[in-house]
């Protein structure tokens, strides 16, 4: 009878884990795409996630454009609304602040300009966090669904054993896979996607080659912007935030972003993945304090295996 | 210590006490409890970035997580007085040394990362040891009051002699960096920031360097943690290990001036009063409105001053013309010594060195000898594998078989600085210099790396300048040197470790006939004194006039080699270089 509770156990772990790692791991992308095709540590993706959050919120609760979709579907357009809203002001973000410190201004330089970068970027973080709580006020929010209430249930695979699936959840999920895929495509086979990592690779060389590298680093910026944010409004259906709640994620998502590899979309998203993953599995074996630091220790103990990340390649020429 | 040490050291003396004199004497006279809490924390803060500075400032590898030792620092001393009685004049030093444990403990697998890996691995250390302490309950722990021996506890009544303590802990702070700028640790350090692979090849062990630099930033910060729990008397795992506290260090010393011992305490005393008093004055009034008037002062002091305060002042205000330069010395006159033959027993015996990236090998088989005191070229098409020979050969990549004997020694297998101190000097195809350094110190790295001390290694570095005719230029920076006086540059950084042999990657890549004349003029003096040299090169006039004997690459492996005349008529060379249809355009 206990090992029956144990191997319930497990698999609704692996199961929320599979499906908070997806949502996780559209997290990772907006980031990856900042940090693979910039190099820029930016220490406000955090807040874009919790910008998302409020857009999709206000977009669908109250007296919202969206408000007349009702509880079940308005989440969820909400969350893919938030998408370009942040998208447009991640563009305003880089062509006033961002751009001035990073891409072919600073290519070159010693440290490549990181140090200004980092500043700059935690200068905005603290500005969208702190002015988070003056416009949005400190109680804890959440786009409130009637489906992250329920579940489906699925048994059948060892005795009475039954598997939950989070139908809020399992929707967000779906639709992170559909946006994750989409992205990928993108990237992989359409011009913009080409110059993108072009810019990515050589910025210099891409200039050469008639790519507008600002224009480019504007996009890639504004995207990874509006991805996070598209995975913020996701997770509001099932999570209560705060303006501040950017400061637990921002970690979560360089530890996905690393583990992938700089520099590959794909592998941030697996990379996130394995960060719910473990999130989530761990709550099996350690207490709930430890749950975050299992995630860290994962974390370190795959780079110290694979430096260059689980999908990254590394390679210098001397 | 390094060149022109002495001034600085005095210079900077002099400021230090008179701005510490001046602080105490300010700080006395301020009653007000909460203005004095000020006052103490900006040189507390000050001491965590001039630690943060030492690792990420002069050594490049940026630190997000800083917090560890200065947390480390703060639960020493709170744990130790609250389960052992420990005063914290014992407890500080404690938690130093327990700091600089925790340096090696996280440094040891971290420095296998670099760059942006690095700096994100850091981070994950305070937050673990965050969610640990949370977990073993330690949430939030007082320090006991011991009202009979208050001082003999560093509990004072008197704010003002925290103010003094945390004052005194600075100066101490700031001497430590003073110290570490201007000997060849710091030297080191920057050079590895500028440059790693340059600073290796350079004869730097740059893994034990940053090593040193993390226990020393990690003692630092542990003592700076340690009197910030003493100050505040309550610690809770977010105030000491948390993101905030890890930024704290790396926002006074980027805005107050990267690399420099004033940066850190320029920033804290403009942000810690700043941050303070906006949380006192408008924190009651509008939540959130301290931390975005902080965050725009922050953007926007970077925007003016991308390089920190103190640099953007100095590059402006304080920096007079550029000094005039002496004009150029005479050539060296050094007896030049004709050999007739030359040696007998090889310098360097390469056997059957293989290397490969996947199913490309990029040296396959190869074998060759460098007598002494002989000029070999390696000469071959573009990817033939030249560069990659040379890689294998000083370290930067592992052999996959075969054996390259220095005199007889085995050089693989070998770190780049080990090959460097066994007396191989190296200059790169792309050059790396340490820009920001004059030109002095980019050559006086290199009498570092062979172990010279202080004074024979700047006069091994002169010597070297001399040999190459840029004594004149000694003091420029690097960044403002032409192409032909880089590759010198670098030609003299290799000189000054005293080498034997001489790696040279395409060192006249980019000059001018004239300019490539000169530095021919160079390779052969030096040959006539008795150095043996490999170089690569494509310029095949040069390397004619130059060369004694040539190799021949062609698909990573040994095409020909002999005498220049013999190898420039082979018919296989040819055929390499220009292909199969020019040469049956000239037999027909």
């Amino acid at each position: 009878m206990d090992f029956e509770v144990l191997i319930e156990n497990t698999l609704n772990a692996l199961a929320a884990g599979i499906t908070i790692g997806c949502i996780y791991g559209l997290m990772c992308i907006g980031l990856g795409l900042i940090f693979g095709i910039m190099r820029i540590v930016n220490f406000a993706q955090g807040e874009l996630l919790m910008l998302g959050m409020y857009a999709s919120l206000y977009l669908v609760t109250g007296a919202g454009v969206f408000a007349f979709l009702g509880p079940y579907v308005g989440p969820f357009v909400g969350a893919l609304c938030a998408g370009p809203i942040v998208f447009v002001g991640g563009a305003v973000l880089h062509r006033f602040l961002i751009a001035r410190v990073s891409g072919l201004r600073t290519a070159g330089s010693v440290d490549d300009g990181h140090f200004g970068q980092l500043l700059v970027t935690l200068g905005i973080s603290l500005i969208l966090q702190n002015g988070g709580l003056i416009v949005f006020g400190s109680t804890p929010e959440t786009v409130r669904t009637p489906l992250a209430s329920r579940a489906f249930t699925v048994d059948g695979f060892y005795g009475d054993a039954t598997v939950f699936l989070n139908k809020a959840r399992l929707i967000a999920c779906a639709v992170a896979i559909i946006i994750a895929i989409t992205l990928y495509l993108v990237l992989e086979y359409t011009r913009l996607g080409k110059s993108l990592r072009a810019a990515a690779d050589n910025p210099t060389a891409a200039t050469y080659m008639g790519i507008d590298v600002d224009r480019a680093y504007r996009i890639a910026f504004a995207l990874g912007c509006g991805i996070t944010a598209v995975a913020g409004g996701l997770m509001a259906t099932y999570l209560s935030f705060g303006p501040f709640i950017g400061l637990d994620y921002v970690i979560i998502m360089y530890s996905g972003v690393v583990l992938g590899g700089m520099g590959s979309i794909l592998g941030a998203f697996w990379g996130g993945l394995t960060v719910g993953f473990v999130q989530q599995c761990s709550a099996l074996v350690l207490p709930p304090q430890l749950q975050n630091a299992a995630i860290f220790v994962v974390f370190l103990l795959i780079v110290m295996l694979r430096p260059q990340g689980l999908f990254g390649r590394s390679a210098e020429r001397a | 210590m390094r060149q022109g040490a002495g001034t600085r050291l005095r210079r900077d003396g002099i400021v230090l006490a008179a701005v510490s004199i001046l602080y105490l004497a300010i700080s006395a006279f301020v009653t007000n409890s909460y203005y004095q809490l000020i006052l103490t924390l900006v040189p507390i803060w000050a001491v965590f970035g001039a630690s943060w500075n030492i690792l990420s400032g002069y050594g490049g590898q940026l630190s997000f997580g800083h917090a560890s030792f200065f947390g480390i620092g703060a639960y020493t001393v709170t744990l130790a007085l609250v389960y052992w009685n420990l005063t914290p004049w014992l407890g500080i030093p404690l938690g130093m040394l327990m700091g600089a444990i925790a340096a090696v403990i996280i440094g040891t697998p971290t420095f296998r990362l670099r760059g942006h890996y690095f700096a994100l691995s850091m981070l994950a250390y305070p937050l673990a040891i965050l969610y640990l302490l949370q977990y073993l309950g330690f949430q939030e722990m007082s320090l006991p009051m011991h009202r009979d021996h208050p001082i003999a506890f560093l509990e004072f009544t008197d704010q003002r002699l925290y103010t003094l303590v945390a004052t005194l802990l600075l100066v101490a702070g700031i001497l430590a960096c003073m110290f570490v700028e201007n000997s060849r640790f710091g030297l080191a350090l920057l050079a590895i920031r500028q440059n790693e692979l340059a600073a290796e090849a350079a004869g730097i062990n740059a893994r034990q360097w940053k090593m040193r630099a993390l226990i020393t930033s990690g003692i630092i910060a542990a003592a700076a943690g340690g009197l910030y729990a003493c100050v505040l008397l309550v610690v809770t795992p977010d105030s000491v290990f948390g993101l905030l506290v890890s930024a704290q260090p790396v926002v006074v010393t980027l805005f107050g001036g990267v690399a420099s011992i004033w940066g850190p305490v320029i920033g804290a005393a403009i942000l810690v009063p700043l941050a303070e008093s906006l949380n006192a004055q408008l924190g009651n009034i509008i939540p959130g409105i301290q931390g975005v008037v902080y965050g725009a002062a922050i953007i926007v002091i970077i925007l003016a001053a991308p390089d920190g305060l103190y640099w953007t002042i100095r590059d402006r205000w304080l920096r007079g013309a550029m000094p005039p330069l002496p004009p150029p010395l005479p050539a060296a006159a050094v007896p030049t010594r004709k050999y007739s033959e030359i040696g007998a027993t090889p310098l360097l015996q390469v056997e059957n060195l293989s290397r490969s990236f996947g199913g490309l090998r990029a040296v396959s088989q190869v074998s060759f000898a460098i007598q002494p005191r002989e000029i070999l070229g390696i000469i071959g098409p573009n990817g033939a594998g030249k560069t990659t020979l040379f890689n294998v050969l000083n370290g930067v990549l592992a052999a996959d078989e075969g054996s390259a004997l220095l005199a007889g020694e085995q050089m693989l297998g070998r770190k780049v600085y080990q090959v460097c101190r066994m007396g191989v000097g190296r200059t790169f195809q792309i050059v790396r210099s340490f820009s920001r350094l004059p030109l002095l110190d980019n050559v006086v790295v290199g009498a570092y790396g062979a172990g010279l001390p202080d004074r024979a290694a700047v006069a091994a570095a002169e010597h070297a300048l001399h040999h190459v005719g840029m004594l004149h230029l000694a003091t420029r920076q690097a960044g403002q040197l032409t192409n032909k006086q880089l590759r010198l540059m670098e030609l003299a950084r290799a000189l000054a470790g005293q080498p034997r042999l001489l790696l040279l990657d395409e060192t006249l890549a980019g000059l001018g006939r004239d300019e490539c004349d000169e530095v021919l003029d160079v390779l052969a003096k030096l040959r006539d004194e008795g150095m043996t040299i490999a170089i690569i090169e494509h310029t095949m006039h040069a390397m004619m006039r130059l060369a004694d004997r040539f190799v021949v690459l062609d698909h990573g492996a040994v095409l020909a080699s002999g005498l220049p005349r013999d190898v420039v008529e082979n018919r296989a060379v040819i055929e390499a270089y220009l292909g199969k249809k020019f040469l049956a355009r000239q037999n027909a």
